[in-house]
C-alpha cells in the first residue's frame, strides 16, 4: 500500500513523519540534529530512500547530512562550499561592494535521475552542484559571474539563492532564484544564465522592472507543463507561459498579494496554492485567520480554503520552502508554520488538520509520496 | 597527548562522549592542534575553523587554564599545562542567545 513521508526542516532540528494513504494517522519521528537549523531538507526523486539535509549553526556553520534509509539514519557528508573562482563583490546594504561570503545552504535539490547528484543553492547567493552523494561540492560559477552579480543586493534575511527547478523535459534546463536579485534561467546545464524578471514590477527599488533587483520569495512548476511557471514575489503573484521570458500578475481577488510559497496540485497544472500574508512588515495572516488561497483557473480567481485551519488569534508565518504536494489521488497538501505545526490536507485543500503540533518553527515542508 | 572538551553538537558530530586526547608533534601551537583534531576528526571540518580561511569562527572560543585564549595567534604555543596534558584545551560555543 503507497504512503507518504514528510520531511519537515525547523529551526532545532529536522523530523521525518509518515502515514499511509489514508494520511489520517501520523507517526513523528525527530528530532534529528537537534539543536541545529534545518534550513532544508529533500529526497530523491529517483531513489526515495536517499535523503539530503541542510544543518546549520551560526556558531559551528554548516553540515550536510545524506541518508539512504528514508530518514532513519544519517551520515555526515562533505561541507566544504568553495567559490570556484576569485568571490569578487556584491552590494551591501549600506550600497558598498561586499565579497561574496559563504553563509548555508538553504536549499538542497537532487537530481530527477541520479539520487548521487544534488543541487544546492547557498547564501550568499550561488548554485552548487555534486556529483557524489554530496561528498564534494563544485560551484557553478557562471550564475554569480552573471554580469549583474556585482549590483546583486541581499534582502532581510541575506542574500541567498532559495530555489531550485529543475526542467524533467529537458535536463539542460534549471531555473533558480535569488532574493534580492530576481529568477535566472540556464539553458546548458548551468554553464550560463540569463535573468528573467521581464514583467516583474517591484515598487521597492529604484527603477520597478530593472533587469535584477527583484525579491522573488518562490516559484513553481508542473512536470507536465514545465514552459509554466508560477512566482510569489515579495509583493504580487505571478505567470509565465513562456519558461520565464516574460511574466504577467495573476494576484487577483487575493487579499493580499504578500506571501511566500507557492505550489501547484499535482494532476492539476491550473490549480495553485499560496498562503496570502498581511504585508512585507506585517509577517502574519490576514485579520489573525490562516487562509490557504487556490485558484482553479491558473490565477487571478482564488478561493479561501480556511475548514480546519485557525480562524482568530493566528500571526504565524509560512515560510518559501513550507509547502509541499503528494501525487496520491486526492492530491496531499502540506504546509508548516513558524509556530512549529505542520497541517494537511488530503482533499485537495478543502478540508485541513495539523499532523504534528508544537515543533520549533517550521522552515521547510517536502513530501515524498512512496510505492 | 592534548586533552580537548569539545561542545555538545561538535561531540555529536564526533561521535563522542567525554575528552578526546591527539598526540601532536611540538610545537603545540593552535594551529598545530586544530589541524591534529580535524585529521583525527575529520567531521569536525569547518565547524571551529572556516574551511578557506582558517579562521576561528567568530561564535567558538578556545579556552585553557582560566584564560581566554580565542585572540591568539595560529602560531601561538598552548600553555605548558595544556602541552603537558594536566589542562585541557577547552572548545566552547560562545554564548550568544539561541
Amino acid at each position: 500500500m503507497s504512503g507518504v513521508r514528510v520531511l519537515v526542516g525547523t529551526r532545532k532540528g529536522a523530523f521525518v513523519l509518515t502515514s499511509d494513504a489514508k494520511r489520517k494517522r501520523w507517526d513523528v519521528a525527530g528530532p534529528h540534529f537537534g539543536g541545529w537549523e534545518v534550513y532544508h531538507l529533500k529526497g530523491s526523486p529517483a531513489d526515495p530512500n536517499r535523503l539530503y539535509a541542510s544543518q546549520s549553526s551560526g556558531w559551528f556553520g554548516q553540515i550536510i547530512q545524506r541518508s539512504n534509509d528514508g530518514g532513519t539514519t544519517w551520515e555526515q557528508v562533505g561541507n566544504a562550499f568553495t567559490y570556484a573562482s576569485v568571490p569578487g563583490t556584491h552590494q551591501w546594504y549600506d550600497g558598498t561592494p561586499h565579497p561574496w561570503e559563504f553563509a548555508r545552504v538553504w536549499h538542497l535539490e537532487p537530481s530527477l535521475t541520479d539520487p548521487d547528484t544534488v543541487y544546492a543553492g547557498v547564501e550568499d547567493a550561488a548554485l552548487f552542484r555534486s556529483v557524489d552523494g554530496g561528498t564534494t561540492w563544485h560551484e557553478l560559477a557562471g550564475l554569480r559571474e552573471h554580469s549583474t552579480g556585482a549590483s546583486w543586493q541581499p534582502g532581510a534575511g541575506g542574500m541567498c539563492l532559495h530555489t531550485i527547478v529543475l526542467d524533467p523535459a529537458d535536463a539542460q534546463r534549471i531555473y533558480v532564484a535569488i532574493s534580492a536579485a530576481g529568477a535566472f534561467r540556464s539553458d546548458d546545464g548551468g554553464s550560463t544564465w540569463r535573468a528573467i524578471n521581464q514583467g516583474l514590477r517591484s515598487e521597492g527599488i529604484p527603477d520597478p522592472t530593472a533587469e535584477v533587483g527583484h525579491c522573488v520569495h518562490r516559484i513553481a512548476m508542473h512536470p507536465s507543463r514545465p514552459s509554466v511557471l508560477f512566482m510569489q514575489k515579495h509583493w504580487d503573484v505571478m505567470r509565465s507561459d513562456d519558461a520565464g521570458d516574460s511574466w504577467r500578475e495573476i494576484s487577483g481577488d487575493l487579499p493580499s498579494d504578500f506571501g511566500f510559497p507557492i505550489q501547484i496540485h499535482a494532476h492539476e497544472p491550473d490549480t495553485i496554492y499560496v498562503v496570502p500574508i498581511k504585508s512585507d512588515s506585517e509577517h502574519f495572516p490576514p485579520e489573525g485567520k490562516l487562509r490557504v488561497y487556490r485558484s482553479r483557473t491558473g490565477g487571478e480567481s482564488w478561493e479561501a480554503l480556511t475548514r480546519g485551519l485557525p480562524q482568530e488569534h493566528c500571526y504565524v508565518n509560512v515560510l518559501r520552502d513550507a509547502m509541499a504536494v503528494d501525487t496520491l489521488d486526492s492530491c496531499g497538501v502540506y504546509f508548516g508554520t513558524t509556530g512549529g505545526d505542520v497541517y494537511a490536507s488530503a482533499d485537495s485543500g478543502d478540508s485541513w488538520g495539523p499532523i504534528v503540533r508544537d515543533l520549533p518553527a517550521v522552515l521547510s515542508v517536502e513530501v515524498q509520496t512512496l510505492p | 597527548m592534548i586533552r580537548i572538551v569539545l561542545p555538545a553538537h561538535l561531540r555529536t558530530l564526533a561521535r563522542v562522549t567525554g575528552e578526546v586526547a591527539i598526540a601532536v608533534d611540538p610545537p603545540t601551537t593552535h594551529r598545530a592542534v586544530l589541524d591534529a583534531l580535524e585529521a583525527s576528526y575529520p567531521m569536525l571540518r569547518g565547524t571551529i575553523r572556516d574551511h578557506v580561511t582558517q579562521r576561528r569562527r567568530p561564535f567558538v572560543r578556545f579556552f585553557a587554564c582560566g584564560q581566554d585564549l580565542s585572540h591568539e595567534a595560529p602560531d601561538t604555543a598552548l600553555p605548558d599545562a595544556v602541552t603537558s596534558g594536566a589542562e585541557p584545551l577547552l572548545i566552547v560555543g560562545a554564548m550568544a542567545g539561541g
